[in-house]
């Protein structure tokens, strides 16, 4: 891993292919980022709960508190989004309306709202995210030093982010249009990046590279990427190569099991082992390929590993020191 | 992987002339699209005329099939036929704002149908509304499925479904729509000749006219302008959201469609399709099977991740001679973990749902981008040999 950081970055976003694993990235960069006595918040915007299970808590509501600590002292924190509070959140800073907003809810008409303004709904999930980042600016009292935003899908995320174009076909003037200038403002700063998650296969791959397009298609700011459940090489390449042409010496593998006392199924261990350095083999040209792919991008790449057990708490921590370790900052 | 739940019989599926339609739901980026693609070519190949709806196919698997163009039409794939000349492949992409547009211009009077095209309101809800892309596969299998009953139509229809933040939406989504649409409020709100809220009691009244209020405030009046217009247009041109939806809901409960749940041996998309078995099981929606993609290749022999470890440090300390055997116990090892953890999620699921026949496709080194490829998974996904239930 190069040594990077995003110093001046105030919002990370994280996106990627469906199953790559972005909560979980988000999760390790908020710990990694909340180091030494730092504090971060981590958001989700997709009403999936995916922080709480992760974290192993039970479901966030929509309010700011502590989920975990990171090592040296700092804490995270999490905010489950969703876009009605963010609508009766959005009218009582802004208009005062909170009372109102009550009565509106329970009318299911904030349900309405945000389903008539599809637009609105990416306009509110997004302001709030800058809204705490716009803390820091104020020094208030319960700023974070960084947020990380576990964001919608490749496939989504320069419309979700591009609230300006979002809303132009709606508002032309207004308020809304305003809040949308507000959070444009912060979105296509370098105070954001943009992080994309992959797989080393084809599709997440080929999605990312198009996510990059598109994003930089909408002035958005194209930050790293991070390459989740890698699987390093455990052959060398010698073997790597005699696995793929089946040209392994089974006779001496025979015997090497013999010696272990795994004689009386040797012969059908031989085959099974040989088929699985096959696969391996396979698959490690294919991430080899993959990779290139990515590393041709020039953009940060983070390399973590497929965590065997799962994640868990404990792997979590892992994948934040190895984030840590490639200069995470 | 062996599962302690009944074999999904893949083959008996396809060959079941009763089944019409099949739809393969399940989280994102658990295969859904090559799943359905992998089954319409077996189906093929087995002799039935099989049309493929694909919502959003990675570009190399559209390219498998001959997908070149996106225009909201079957086509034929060529090169796919089963015996004796019987058996056919169509496949198509779908293509929401065409599909929404069709149905506009299928319902309306040329000048009535541009007025609704060109609205602003319908433009947004087209193209970009949360639960178009669902209610419009919907609409589209509607389509298909009336084709089919046509003279040398199709006799089975496999669908995909959108990219959902859920599998859910595919079922909720287009209800949701529908009555959103047809809905007493957009009517109320949006028709101010007839008063605001007449009728339906001071108090709400008041509530609706804060409501007007706010949204004009936010949105500007011009989106509540659009929208009237936009429900005073199709008011009387088309029967109903609503309806519509319901039809294509009730041919979901049809004996002669079932569902193949997929998912990955991955704790969030077993969580969905756990949610997803429990819903079609309250709402009486006919379940083939789970389909549990990309497991670690199961056909290892018994050697536990432990004793291969154990091995392979014996064999380190023996020397350089033994590196190569030492390596290839540690690969197995790795492989064997991750192996029974994956297990260990199908079996919470098995456990929690008994009776869900089950199938698995081993996780393959390389991507499928060719009719070759999805061959080679149709045969994966119709194997028996590994799911016999474990004997105690």
């Amino acid at each position: 891993m190069k040594d990077i950081s995003w110093p001046g970055v105030a919002l990370h976003v994280i996106s990627g292919k469906g199953g790559t694993g972005k909560t979980t990235v988000a999760a390790a960069m908020s710990l990694a980022l909340a180091h030494q006595g730092k504090r971060t918040l981590l958001m989700e915007v997709e009403d999936r709960q995916g922080i709480a299970q992760l974290f192993d808590t039970p479901p966030l509501p929509y309010e700011e508190r502590k989920i975990a600590v990171a090592p040296g002292g700092g804490e995270v924190w999490a905010l489950a989004l969703n876009a009605q509070e963010a609508l009766l959140d959005y009218l009582d800073s802004f208009y005062n309306l909170r009372r109102a907003g009550s009565a509106l809810r329970r009318m299911g008409a904030v349900d309405f709202a945000t389903t008539i303004a599809p637009g609105l709904r990416d306009v509110l999930l997004t302001g709030k995210a800058c809204e705490v980042v716009r803390r820091i600016d104020k020094r208030a009292p319960n700023a974070y030093s960084a947020v990380v935003l576990d964001a919608p899908p490749t496939g989504r995320i320069a419309r979700f982010l591009n609230v300006n174009s979002e809303v132009s076909g709606l508002a032309k003037v207004g308020p809304i249009r305003n809040h949308a200038d507000l959070v444009m403002s912060v979105i296509s700063s370098p105070r954001t990046a943009v992080h994309l998650v992959t797989l080393l296969e084809e599709m997440p791959v080929q999605e990312t590279v198009d996510g990059i397009t598109e994003l930089r298609a909408a002035n958005l700011p194209v930050g790293g990427i991070f390459v989740n459940m890698t699987r390093p090489p455990m052959l060398t390449s010698e073997q790597l190569h005699e696995a793929r042409t089946g040209t392994l010496p089974s006779k001496d593998i025979e015997h090497a099991l013999k010696e272990v006392g795994l004689a009386d199924r040797s012969s059908a261990l031989v085959t099974a082992l040989m088929r699985e350095a096959n696969d391996h083999a396979l698959r490690v040209d294919l991430e080899a390929r993959e990779s290139e792919r990515i590393v041709e991008l020039g953009l940060p790449t983070f390399f973590l590993p497929l965590l065997s057990e799962g994640i868990d708490l404990g792997g979590l921590y892992q994948l934040a020191n190895l984030l840590r370790e490639g200069g995470v900052r | 992987m062996k599962l302690n739940a009944p074999v999904l019989d893949i083959d008996e599926l396809l060959r079941d002339m009763s089944i019409t339609i099949i739809v393969c739901t399940g989280a994102g980026g658990v295969g859904k699209t090559t799943t359905a693609a992998a089954l319409a070519l077996r189906a093929a190949e087995q002799g039935r005329d099989v049309c493929v709806l694909t919502i959003d196919p990675a570009k190399r698997l559209a390219q498998a099939m001959g997908l070149s163009v996106l225009d909201n039409t079957p086509r034929k794939v060529d090169g796919v036929t089963g015996p004796g000349g019987k058996g056919s492949l169509y496949a198509m992409m779908l293509d929401m704002k065409r599909t929404f547009d069709e149905v506009v211009e299928g319902h309306a009077d040329p000048e009535r149908a541009q007025a609704i095209l060109d609205n602003p309101f319908y433009q947004a809800l087209s193209s970009s509304f949360a639960g178009t892309q669902e209610y419009m596969a919907m609409e589209k299998l509607g389509q298909l499925r009336a084709q089919a009953n046509a003279e040398d139509g199709w006799d089975l229809i496999i669908v995909d479904t959108p990219p959902s933040r859920s599998a859910l939406d595919f079922l909720d989504a287009p209800e949701r729509l529908g009555s959103f649409l047809d809905g007493r409020f957009i009517r109320i709100l949006t028709a101010p000749a007839r008063g605001a809220g007449r009728g339906i009691g001071k108090l709400a009244a008041f509530s609706f006219g804060l409501f007007t209020n706010v949204l004009n405030k936010i949105l500007g009046s011009q989106v509540l302008a659009d929208v009237g217009s936009f429900v005073a247009a199709i008011d009387t041109t088309f029967g109903g959201f609503r309806e519509r939806a319901d039809a294509t809901y009730t041919l979901l409960q049809d004996a002669g469609t079932s569902f193949v749940v997929i998912a990955a041996p991955e704790r969030d998309a077993l969580r969905e399709a756990a949610f997803f078995v429990e819903r079609l099981k309250s709402d009486a929606m006919p379940l083939a099977g789970l389909v549990l993609n990309r497991v670690q290749a199961d056909n290892d022999p018994e050697l536990s991740a432990e004793q291969a470890t154990a091995s392979a440090e014996r064999l380190e300390k023996l020397g350089a001679d033994e590196r190569l055997t030492a390596a290839l116990l540690r690969l197995h090892a790795d492989r064997r973990r991750i192996y029974t953890r994956q297990l260990h999620l199908a079996e919470r699921f098995t456990a929690a749902h008994p009776g869900v026949a089950a199938t698995t496709v081993p996780a393959l080194p390389e991507d499928v981008n060719d009719l070759a490829g999805l061959r080679a998974i149709g045969e994966l996904l119709a194997r028996k040999r590994e799911l016999k239930s474990r004997s105690k």
